[in-house]
Parts: C-alpha cells; sequence; structure tokens
C-alpha cells in the first residue's frame, strides 16, 4: 500500500471538523477551504506556532509569525503553509512553498484582518501529514471591508 | 517599483540565511468603494518567488489579505556563492524582478 492509498483509506474514517486546536470544531467556512485544498486528509494539532500581538490597533497590518516545529531534513520538512483567517470577506490569507533546503520553518509577513479573530495556518509536512496551530488577535480599528 | 532586499553579502556553507523581502504596492482588495460608491479595482501582486542560482527555495501566493506593502521574512541554507533572484508577479502578467549577489565561503 502507498502513502496515497493510506491517505485515501484514512480520509473516511476521520472527519475533519471533528479536529480542533482548541477543542472547539473549526469554523465551517475553514473547514470548506481545507477540505478543496487537502480532501479530507486529517489535521493534527500541534507543530504549528501563530504569531500575533494580542492586540492590533490597525487591522491593515498586523505583524503575523507562522514557525513550525520541523528539523526540516530529507525526511522530515515543511513543504506548504497555508494561512487563514476565519472572519476575513476571503479566508485566505497567503500559501507559502518553503522545502527541505529552507533549513528553518518559519515565515513572517503583516496581514489584513477585517475584525477581531483567530488566524489558523496550516502546515503540509512532506509525508502529506497536516499540522495546525492558531493565535487569536483584538482588531480595534478593521480594515475597512479589507 | 521600489523593492527592498536584505540578504547577507558573505555567508558560510550550510548557513541559515534570514532573507527579507519587501515591494512598494497597494493591494488594493477589489472590495473598497471611493467616495462616490464606486468600487475600486482589485489590484493585487498574487505571487512571489526567491530562486537561488535558478533554483526556487521559496514561493508565496499572495491573496488580498496581504496588507500593502507585501513584507516577507523566510529562510534559505547558504549552498553556493551566486545570485538570489527575487520575482514578484502581477494577477496581470506583469513581473517585478529584483536580484542579490552572495558569496558563500
Amino acid at each position: 500500500m502507498n502513502r496515497r492509498q493510506l491517505l485515501q483509506g484514512m480520509a473516511g474514517t476521520l472527519v475533519l471538523g471533528v479536529w480542533s486546536p482548541s477543542g472547539q470544531a473549526l469554523p465551517a467556512r475553514l473547514a470548506k477551504v481545507i477540505q478543496s485544498l487537502y480532501g479530507d486528509r486529517p489535521v493534527q494539532p500541534g507543530r504549528v506556532e501563530v504569531q500575533m500581538p494580542k492586540l492590533s490597533e490597525n487591522g491593515h497590518s498586523v505583524p503575523m509569525t507562522v514557525e513550525v516545529d520541523s528539523r526540516m531534513t530529507e525526511d522530515d520538512h515543511v513543504a506548504r503553509i497555508t494561512v487563514l483567517a476565519e472572519a476575513n470577506p476571503l479566508p485566505e490569507v497567503a500559501r507559502f512553498e518553503l522545502g527541505q533546503r529552507a533549513g528553518r520553518a518559519r515565515v513572517e509577513t503583516r496581514i489584513r484582518l477585517a475584525d477581531s479573530q483567530r488566524v489558523y495556518a496550516l502546515a503540509e509536512m512532506q509525508d502529506g501529514s497536516l499540522f495546525a496551530g492558531h493565535a487569536f488577535t483584538l482588531v480595534t480599528l478593521a480594515a475597512c471591508v479589507l | 517599483m521600489t523593492i527592498r532586499i536584505a540578504v547577507p553579502e558573505k555567508a558560510r556553507a550550510g548557513e541559515i540565511l534570514e532573507i527579507k523581502a519587501l515591494i512598494r504596492h497597494q493591494m488594493e482588495t477589489g472590495f473598497r468603494r471611493d467616495a462616490y460608491g464606486r468600487t475600486i479595482p482589485r489590484d493585487i501582486l498574487k505571487e512571489f518567488e526567491c530562486l537561488y542560482n535558478g533554483t526556487r527555495v521559496f514561493h508565496a501566493e499572495l491573496f488580498p489579505a496581504v496588507a500593502a506593502n507585501p513584507f516577507l521574512t523566510f529562510y534559505t541554507r547558504a549552498t553556493e556563492s551566486g545570485t538570489l533572484v527575487f520575482r514578484w508577479t502581477h494577477e496581470s502578467g506583469q513581473v517585478s524582478t529584483h536580484s542579490a549577489n552572495i558569496e558563500v565561503l
């Protein structure tokens, strides 16, 4: 059985909605995006840390860092990171392609947030497994209709 | 278009390089309206990539939720002396590039 068949087999038994890093279900609209990108592959909590200020005065530009706990070797590295914002008009924020050569699984950027909300990051590892983490920020001045 | 790149000029082989890339661009979302209620047309850089001696070492797909003047910090291992090319692609297909040289000891 190859990896693809294994994943397909697992897909039937695991439903994305049951998982969440904080014990709550993933917001439905994010689960939908994740399913369109990754199918029914299970998403495990952990390994992914999202850093944002707890309070963002300006939703037009919120500094955000994603760091994934990975040795970044041939048999353990991050292939892709997807960033999703639960309360933005478009949940997709950015997708990053890394790879073994990166040496360090960390990406930093600045994002727009339409409201106070949780921002999720999903890391797809070299073997296709998925990990996720999130952070919440309180936005005082929302990016007006983004 | 103003581009700012921070890459070490010299590095030891195997060292992990921190790279910072910024481009001046409004990243207009297409959701906003002007004072007359007209939609301000969407104007987005959709892609960024970094090539190290021709090999892609980092790629980003950008959405309207990336703040104006997209700024990215990422990492790559120093392998050999050469050139890093940074390339931003607009939704229209227009490309902006910048390059930096690195000496690997």
